[in-house]
């Protein structure tokens, strides 16, 4: 069997045991891998009305066909469960070397069951496995854990882990791995945190094979060398990282900034790219195979914010600056490193600390709730100091912990946070760019940009312009890329590949690499086959078309200010034509004919 | 005119693609401790430097090789290694003070950088310009000349 290992470990925390099991390759062929194949295993072995925080809820970490191949940016692995923040299907995918490592060990996927009696980790080098005691670890931050497990297994291991925040189960609690890298979204640091798994290190040895040698390579360096020629994904992301959007999004009128009460941030530039590149910027980093380089090696001087690590990336420099009204890079850069030491996601952090700096101002709760803490837009102080006691879930930091929603409905205004599903939406107002919209509501696993990135077209014109204020075109649009990214994602390369690549160079990469044909209609079918198997799940864990929607602010507050002045998403306009699209009934459901034409069995 | 594989790990990302390259080109699999080129990376500072066969003048590798295995071409400047010779006693393992010859234990045999019979894959597909393949006398103008402008930046002012 090629590009595949054609083994499973199956990993039982309540009892200590774990067994080793075929592949099911009927699955992967149709499911593709990672996000796909492990939303299937999801699917026929939980049931999705499960607590999320139970033993009875699994957590699944898996490769794709093209991880750890010669494929561009084929580093990636998806962190599969029912998400604790969401009560959706979760899928955080990660870059960095750890799903590599997985892969050269001998392993597609781990299915993590249970829950461990007291902390432990997992100890994968080639075909030996130990569940070894964490006690030692617990409590300790993201690098003291990687760099301990590192002394007592191999030095040049691979390590995904939790930290503080996982343990204590926030909801916005992230996997960590390779340091600096993140399974950020949904919760999926708490799903570990409650099993009492600290972390899992792997170490391998092992080969992987391709159906067609010469044909692979080819069409790898084929690929590589379109992304390179890009713009976008050759230039202006090693540059200045993704962050290089801040400039623009503000230019359009769609940065959100103060909790989504504006589209324009006065001082944007001061927390953007460019910024980062002149102030911080130690080298651009790559994850496994990669080409594009968007990762950020930093370095903050100021010894009020001091520190050295990876970030920030564009959502995160949006979380922490804009959205809190905060224009000092180096408090953003901090709030960054400290999500990444403690495991946070940085997008639902900053975004539920500028919820809770508009429920502040509003009166909601005073310093004296706080701790002290003046949570008001602008003060970087606050913004960090709020961070780290989010991270540790102490003081004032354990209602944060639980993410805006949460937070905001206990104070009274639940409307306030700016989340969809309970998860917190990125950095693109959906009033300036409709398509962002539709998707944000309609994406499986809660508002996330990364499952259907219309932005590209709509705002930066790759691979061809279409107008942001146009609704018509957007059902369509929104389809189209969410299914794409889903092929993308269940393959294990990085998403950031379409800044140069598409369905043909993927058709032409999946079918040297396995040796089963993929046609490049076949790369939108999976795709269209493994979002319509998230929405059953989310179906049947009780989520409705009413959760297909957007805070009641940007479907009816206008933008006051910038160039998408006096806009409001039109979601109502788009969902029908989309659900029709994509062949759902009017609630949102897939039609029997339509689970018939993707081969599901529902 | 010579030429020799050049680092700059000021430009490597850590993104190991010479390390799936070099496997590839040589066992036709995808397998790190099968590459004769490793990265190593120190995370917590970002930072990452690929290691190889420095082709060493007097080389160690070769005083050590009792069967000749290991020979140095006087002429291209490479040290090759027959297969065919090698009794796989690992003394160049044990000898090179840079790690360049790797005792592989699945496949049982020594390996070392070949340069890809005068075509490094690593060089030819690193996304970066990290690794490159220059001519020896190149190589070195260029290393003066990064330096050079250390100093101009520090007295043109």
């Amino acid at each position: 069997m090629y590009a595949w290992q054609g083994k499973v470990l199956r990993v039982d925390l309540t009892r200590g045991t774990f067994s080793t099991e075929p592949l099911r390759t009927d699955w992967a062929k149709t499911y593709v891998g990672a996000r796909g194949l492990g939303t299937k295993y999801m699917y026929e072995e939980v049931d999705p009305t499960v607590d999320p925080l139970s033993p009875e809820n699994k957590m699944i970490m898996l490769s794709g066909p093209l991880t750890a191949t010669f494929a561009p940016c084929g580093g990636r692995y998806e962190v599969v469960t029912k998400g604790p923040l969401t009560g959706a299907i979760a899928a955080a995918n990660s870059g960095g070397a750890f799903g590599p490592e997985l892969k050269f060990a001998g392993y597609d996927a781990i299915i993590f069951e249970g829950k461990a009696e007291k902390p432990v980790y997992l100890w994968i080098k080639d075909d030996k496995v130990e569940i070894r005691d964490a006690g030692a670890l617990w409590g300790k931050n993201v690098p003291e854990t990687t760099d301990a497990l590192r002394e007592v297994t191999d030095p040049d291991a691979r390590v995904a882990c939790i930290g503080p925040a996982g343990e204590k189960l926030s909801l916005i609690a992230s996997i960590m791995n390779d340091h600096h890298r993140a399974a950020g979204r949904s919760g999926v640091g708490a799903v570990m945190g409650a099993k009492n798994l600290k972390a899992v290190v792997v170490k391998g040895s092992g080969a992987v094979q391709v159906a067609d040698q010469k044909g692979f390579y080819e069409a790898c360096l084929a690929a590589r060398e379109k992304i390179k020629a890009h713009p976008v994904g050759g230039t202006g992301l090693r540059m200045y990282g993704t962050n290089v959007l801040t400039n623009i999004l503000n230019e359009v009128g769609g940065y959100p900034t103060n909790n989504f009460q504006t589209g324009t941030f006065a001082n944007a530039d001061a927390v953007g790219g460019e910024t980062v590149a002149d102030k911080q910027l130690e080298r651009p980093r790559g994850c496994y195979g990669c080409v594009i380089s968007c990762g950020r090696g930093t370095k903050v001087t100021n010894p009020k914010y001091a520190g050295e690590g990876e970030g920030p990336e564009y959502e995160s420099a949006w979380g922490f600056g804009g959205d809190c009204g905060v224009d000092d890079i180096d408090a953003v850069t901090k709030a960054n490193y400290i999500c990444n030491e403690l495991g946070l996601d940085t997008i639902s952090m900053g975004s539920t600390i500028a919820c809770a700096m508009e429920l502040y101002e509003k009166g909601c709760f005073t310093k004296e709730d706080t701790g002290g803490i003046d949570l008001s837009f602008g003060n970087a102080e606050a913004m960090v100091e709020i961070t780290r006691l989010t991270g540790l879930v102490e003081g004032f930091g354990k209602e944060l912990a639980q993410g805006s929603y949460r937070m905001a409905e206990k104070y009274g205004h639940p409307e306030l946070s700016m989340s969809v599903k309970k998860q917190e939406i990125p950095a693109y107002d959906p009033r300036a760019v409709q398509g962002i919209g539709l998707n944000y509501a309609t994406a499986n696993c809660g508002a996330a940009h990364v499952r259907g990135y219309t932005i590209s077209p709509e705002v930066l014109g790759v691979p061809v312009k279409v107008d942001k204020d146009d609704i018509e075109s957007k059902p369509g649009l929104v389809k189209t890329f969410q299914d794409l990214t889903a092929t993308i994602d269940s393959s294990g390369a990085c998403l950031f590949t379409t800044f140069g690549i598409g369905a043909d160079e993927y058709a032409a990469m999946m079918t040297t690499a396995t040796g089963t044909t993929y046609s490049t209609d076949d790369i939108m079918t999976c795709g269209d086959r493994i979002f319509t198997l998230e929405r059953l799940w989310n179906l049947k864990a009780g989520l409705t078309k009413a959760d297909d929607t957007l805070p009641p602010r940007l479907l009816n507050e206008a933008l006051t200010e910038g160039n998408s002045k006096g806009a409001v998403s039109h979601l109502d306009q788009m969902l029908p034509a989309y659900y029709e699209l994509r062949g759902w009934d009017a609630d949102g459901v897939p039609t029997p004919a339509k689970l018939e034409e993707l081969g599901i069995q529902a | 005119m010579a030429k020799m594989l050049v680092l700059h790990a000021a430009k490597c990302t850590g993104c190991q693609s010479c390390e799936l390259a070099c496997s590839f080109e040589h066992e036709g699999i995808f397998r790190p401790d099968a590459s004769r080129i490793h990265v190593y990376k120190w995370e917590a500072e970002s930072f990452s430097v690929p290691m190889m066969c420095q082709q060493c003048r007097d080389a160690a590798c070769v005083t050590v090789c009792t069967p000749h295995a290991l020979t140095r071409d006087p002429v291209t400047g490479l040290v090759g290694l027959s297969e065919d010779k090698c009794i796989g006693c690992k003394m160049c393992v044990q000898a090179c003070p840079f790690g360049g010859a790797i005792w592989d234990e699945i496949s049982s045999r020594i390996m070392k950088c070949d340069t890809c019979g005068g075509d490094p894959a690593c060089a030819r597909i690193c996304p970066t310009g990290a690794i490159e393949w220059v001519d020896d006398v190149a190589a070195v103008r260029e290393r003066k000349r990064g330096f050079a402008e250390k100093f101009k930046e520090a007295f043109s002012e």
